[in-house]
């Protein structure tokens, strides 16, 4: 298994220098360092001479991916994405185009982000299974209709409408929980409260109906009937035998997310005032923070390439006939 | 009635299953909902977003949106930064908080300096006139005494020494926040601190946004911006952490005189030097805290002027998390200022003197909270977690009424909740510009004059406003605002190419007269006489939001009164701002925010020699106009008089003759105050207005309690709701467990 992982890391080499350099393209297709620099200097009063300044200052002066003035590997060397791309692989993130420490930004804000996305993971995990579950065992019943209707119903709501009528809801009219915020320590618990109700019923509804499908394909299998045959109870099949069975396609999209947890929910911190890393990306990209959007792109990457791996691991835990070599 | 359960085996099942299953999973669940009960047992609302045991302090609450780029004093530029290092750092000026028109009185100097005046050969000449002025001396005297807020970068050990300017990285590796420096200082203010700052206005690695306008006026400032790039070139090692020591490099134009005076020299003359003393760019720096913050390492954990300020204001910075909150608490070493004791007409009859003479600060800590969305932020306004608020356009029917007549008024909820509203036209402009180096909109000639006065007369903006700004803002009539001198209310004021004065009030031409002016401008029924094709213009945008669709169909149906077709050229801002670099723009929509209260911070926008594509300047419509460019160059000297007033309106003139611009309008800003709040009034000049502020918060928590009572039939109903769902569920399932024995022993031999 060593030797797998091991592999499966050198893997990983080539697929984030090429995330990496995609960000690069995307990223300066839209954006021209000029652009970068106007932003950082503000509106009003900025001369073409500190736009120079500022590119020359920050490493942005530079031909963005080849140097066509020099000679040799200097030509590839002496280019923004050469230069900013070496410090990533030894995890120096350097400073956002405002001056301000990007590690000390990420730590910061990943545990507000985990404190909302672990419950929601967990807690999710557990009603839509349970959910899905209740709707298998009901199958085609009217239990199961209108289960999955509502469940469709409750998918194709736009999260925004839950976020906007839980905090109307539940922080205007009812008092229960502040309507947004955040605080450290058990304080928290009062903020976090509202957003994962709200993701917890944004996500029953697409969870739901995926785990169900799950659900209901491991129980026309087989060794449900000869566990039925054998006389056990339809409770004792279903989380004895269906459940542990349907491990493998849960573990697939859940373990993928483990990792990226500590990357937060865009529109849920934004709205919730969350000090998360979602909200983080989304300031970095409207404030045209290339060194931060080019790190968070890097760490997502990296996170998801972990999450693939601890995926295949966990396959082993779960079906013993799988070997990873 | 429990005891009955054991007889029914069904419900026992119930109880088990629910235990097995139910519970399990509402587990955390039913711990928070305790939690919450528990706390709510002192009659504190449930919703309250602050910590327990502040609910009694002398605490103000508010917001900010986005986190402050810059909080060093020679970098910050917006008005979200001002907000908190307006309180921190102290210039050598300020302006009266209640006086209308605005004025400057002294801050930290001890009166507002007067110029005195030299010809290229150094001799003092006296301002009539008579001989050219080459430069203007301001000599500020500052007062003594003032001490700087207790900070790590003053402490000392018994011998003398800084205690931490010398630390090493070891050291700076286990700092994290100043908070974790268990020494503090403080020493007095000195006039050398601010020759220091503005010599930080050309450090090279600041990018002061004023360098490039200093430049212009302070003398030796851009050669001095040389010396420094060359300086830090020449620092071995890291450059971006090495302290650039500005003291061993003398700038001409600032000057220590004595410990308490010193000398600002300008090219010249500049009479809005004395604005610019008013702005935290010309703030005192204490050079320990530059050392103390120069040293490696310590950028890499935010310790930086960015992070920390150091000022000698009321209040200093305990808290910066600008991913949450930010944290302003009383200065311990504030030098001592009292309330005004003079006012604007009406301001003591509402209530405005009655803190007069007493000392200021008034509160003892400010928590300013992220809030990003408009939705939460106006909800948790109403419910008195924060003082004050501004009106988002969702927010805007639910807080006024416009009566019939127009007249605006705060909405019964409002009026009941005991908030007041406060609304005062802002010193800006939003204006639509004709691109001036376009062939058909720009030029000069009879011709392009009358296109551009007939577009002017069909464009609505009175329209506009109510559609799109809830009546929030006010037709403009030139370049220059209310509350600027120069502005100039009633007939007198008007635009008279797009206005008639009719019944005391300006109206709008017909639109009759705006096509009369376009078929001289040889485009009859938005037709080029000369080549019989459409008039096409293009109007270039950056329209992204849900409301621009509306607003670019409004501005296409008002070309459309004229037959003039209106092609929307949208794109992101960074290539519209390339267009505007480049000329490349027709028609665009821009704006202004006043530095100072001052017609030459507007006029300038109309300045050719500032013209954007030429000189990369603020002029974005590239207006040149020779007659123009004469007069500003001698109104923007001048001192406020009845001479330069009679330049203005020449100047005004010619602006409206020429139309580079449709006025646009001047938006209005609408605040409300909740009743608690008290000595609010609309100052948007002066950054430094918290001193002036003063809260009740007894009757805060009053208020707060009384309209936060938790509401908990419906959680009664949901229960009775899920139970209603699950009972038959589970019912359902114990008879199927029940049924299968049967089916099998009904299906066995």
């Amino acid at each position: 298994m060593l030797a797998y992982i091991i592999r499966r890391l050198l893997y990983a080499i080539p697929i984030l220098i090429g995330v990496n350099l995609i960000t690069f393209m995307l990223f300066f297709i839209v954006n021209t360092p000029d652009d970068m620099a106007r932003m950082q200097l503000g509106m009003k009063h900025v001369t073409p001479q500190a736009i120079e300044k500022w590119k020359a200052e920050r490493g942005y002066d530079k031909p963005v991916l080849y140097n066509q003035a020099e000679n040799g590997m200097a030509v590839i060397t002496n280019t923004i994405f050469y230069e900013k791309s070496l410090r990533l692989f030894v995890f120096e993130f350097g400073f956002a185009d405002d001056g301000r420490d990007i590690a000390h930004d990420i730590y910061q804000r990943m545990w507000p982000s985990l404190a909302i996305a672990l419950p929601i993971l967990i807690f999710g995990l557990l009603t839509n299974i349970t959910v899905a579950m209740l709707l298998a065992f009901f199958r085609a019943s009217y239990i199961d209709v209108a289960g999955v209707i509502t469940l469709v119903g409750l998918m194709s709501i736009s999260s925004l409408f839950y976020i906007i009528s839980g905090q109307f809801l539940i922080g205007k009219l009812l008092h229960l929980v502040p309507i947004s915020g955040y605080d450290t320590g058990l304080n928290a618990l009062k903020f976090i409260v509202l957003p994962v109700l709200v993701a917890l019923l944004y996500g029953i509804g697409s969870g739901g109906r995926w785990y169900r499908t799950i659900f209901l394909e491991e129980i026309g299998k087989d060794y449900v009937r000869t566990a039925r045959a054998k006389g056990l109870s339809e409770r004792i099949v279903l989380f004895r035998h269906v459940l542990k069975n349907a491990m493998i396609p849960i573990l697939t999209g859940v373990v993928v997310l483990l990792p990226l947890l500590f990357m937060g929910s865009l529109i849920l911190e934004s709205f919730f005032g969350v000090p998360g890393l979602g909200s983080y990306v989304i300031d970095a990209i409207r404030a045209q923070d290339f060194a931060i959007v080019r790190v968070m792109v890097f760490v997502g990457s990296i996170l998801y390439i972990i999450g693939l791996i601890l995926t295949d691991i966990s396959y082993t835990f779960v079906d013993p006939r799988i070997r990873l070599s | 009635m429990f005891k009955n359960i054991a007889v029914y085996p069904w419900a026992s099942k119930l109880l088990e299953l629910i235990s097995r299953v139910n519970l399990a999973f509402f587990k955390p669940g039913w711990l928070l909902l305790l939690l919450m009960l528990l706390s709510a047992c002192d009659g504190r609302p449930w919703n309250n977003p602050y910590p327990r045991g502040e609910d009694d302090l002398n605490i103000m609450y508010s917001s900010f949106s986005e986190r402050p780029k810059h909080l060093d004093p020679a970098q910050s530029y917006s008005a979200m930064e001002y907000q908190f290092i307006g309180q921190i750092y102290e210039p050598p000026l300020q302006y009266h908080y209640l006086k209308r028109p605005y004025s400057l009185i002294p801050l930290t100097a001890e009166e507002v300096p007067r110029p005195r005046f030299y010809d290229a050969a150094g001799n003092q000449i006296a301002d009539d006139g008579a001989i050219e002025v080459a430069f203007s001396v301001y000599d500020i005297h500052i007062k003594p005494g003032i001490k700087y807020q207790p900070h790590p970068a003053f402490a000392k050990d018994k011998q003398g020494n800084f205690l931490y300017h010398n630390l090493g990285r070891d050291k700076i590796d286990s700092l994290f926040t100043l908070a974790d420096f268990t020494q503090s200082g403080t020493r007095e203010l000195v006039a050398e601190d601010y020759v220091y700052q503005i010599k930080r206005l050309a450090h090279p690695r600041l990018f002061s946004p004023i360098l490039g306008v200093m430049s212009e006026y302070i003398v030796g400032l851009a050669e001095y911006s040389k010396t420094l790039e060359k300086a830090n070139r020449s620092l071995s090692g890291d450059g971006t952490t090495r302290y650039l020591d500005l003291n061993r490099y003398p700038l001409k134009g600032a000057e220590v005189i004595d410990r308490y005076t010193y000398r600002i020299t300008v090219k010249g003359k500049y009479p809005q030097l004395v604005y610019w003393l008013a702005m935290p760019f010309f703030s005192p720096v204490p050079v320990e805290a530059d050392i103390f913050y120069s040293q490696p390492g310590m950028a890499e954990k935010n310790l930086t002027f960015d992070w920390y300020p150091v000022g000698t204001g009321p209040y200093q910075l305990t808290v910066n998390d600008p991913n949450r909150k930010m944290e302003l608490v009383r200065n311990p070493n504030f030098h001592g200022e009292t309330y005004p004791s003079e006012g604007g007409d009406g301001d003591a009859s509402l209530g405005l003197l009655k803190d007069a003479g007493k000392a200021l600060p008034f509160i003892d800590r400010v928590v300013y909270s992220l809030e990003k969305e408009n939705i939460p932020l106006w909800n948790k306004f109403l419910q008195g977690y924060y003082d004050t608020s501004g009106i988002s356009s969702d927010s805007f029917d639910q807080a006024i009424s416009i009566g019939s007549r127009g007249d605006i008024a705060l909405t019964e909820d409002m009026k009941e909740k005991g908030i007041r509203l406060q609304t005062a036209v802002n010193a800006s402009i939003y204006y639509m510009g004709f691109n001036m180096m376009d062939p058909v909109t720009g030029g000069y000639g009879e011709r392009q004059r009358k296109l551009r006065q007939a577009i002017s007369i069909a464009l609505d903006y009175e329209e506009y406003i109510s559609i799109f700004a809830n009546g929030r803002g006010i037709a403009a009539q030139g370049a220059i605002p209310p509350g600027i001198f120069g502005y100039i209310p009633g007939q007198a004021g008007i635009n008279t190419y797009v206005y008639n004065w009719i019944n005391g009030r300006a109206v709008r031409k017909s639109i009759a007269e705006a096509r009369k002016l376009l078929a001289e401008a040889g485009y009859e029924n938005g037709v080029d006489q000369k080549t019989g094709k459409p008039l096409v213009l293009h109007f270039d945008v950056t329209a992204g939001g849900p409301d621009d669709k509306a607003r670019m169909d409004w501005y296409r149906k008002q070309f459309q009164k004229l037959d003039i077709q209106l092609l929307v050229r949208n794109t992101d801002y960074n290539r519209f701002r390339d267009k505007m670099r480049n000329g490349n723009a027709q028609i665009f929509m821009w704006g202004w925010n006043a530095d100072y209260p001052d017609p030459e911070n507007f006029f300038f926008l109309l300045y050719g020699p500032n013209g954007k594509v030429k000189y990369f300047g603020e002029n974005a419509a590239n207006y040149d106009s020779a007659e123009f460019n004469q007069l500003f160059e001698k109104m923007k000297n001048m001192e406020n008089s009845e001479q330069r007033l009679l330049i203005i309106e020449e100047m005004n003139e010619i602006a409206r003759r020429d139309s580079p611009w449709i006025w646009g309008f001047h938006p209005k800003s609408f605040s409300l105050y909740h009743s608690w709040y008290y000595n609010a009034k609309r100052n948007l000049m002066a950054n430094n207005t918290l001193k002036y502020k003063r809260i009740d918060p007894e009757l805060r928590k009053e208020r707060r309690a009384q309209w936060n009572q938790p509401v908990l039939w419906p959680l009664a109903i949901l229960a009775l709701f899920l139970l209603a769902v699950i009972v038959p569920a589970v019912m359902t399932y114990i008879r199927r467990e029940h049924q299968a024995p049967k089916i099998r022993r009904a299906i066995s031999p």
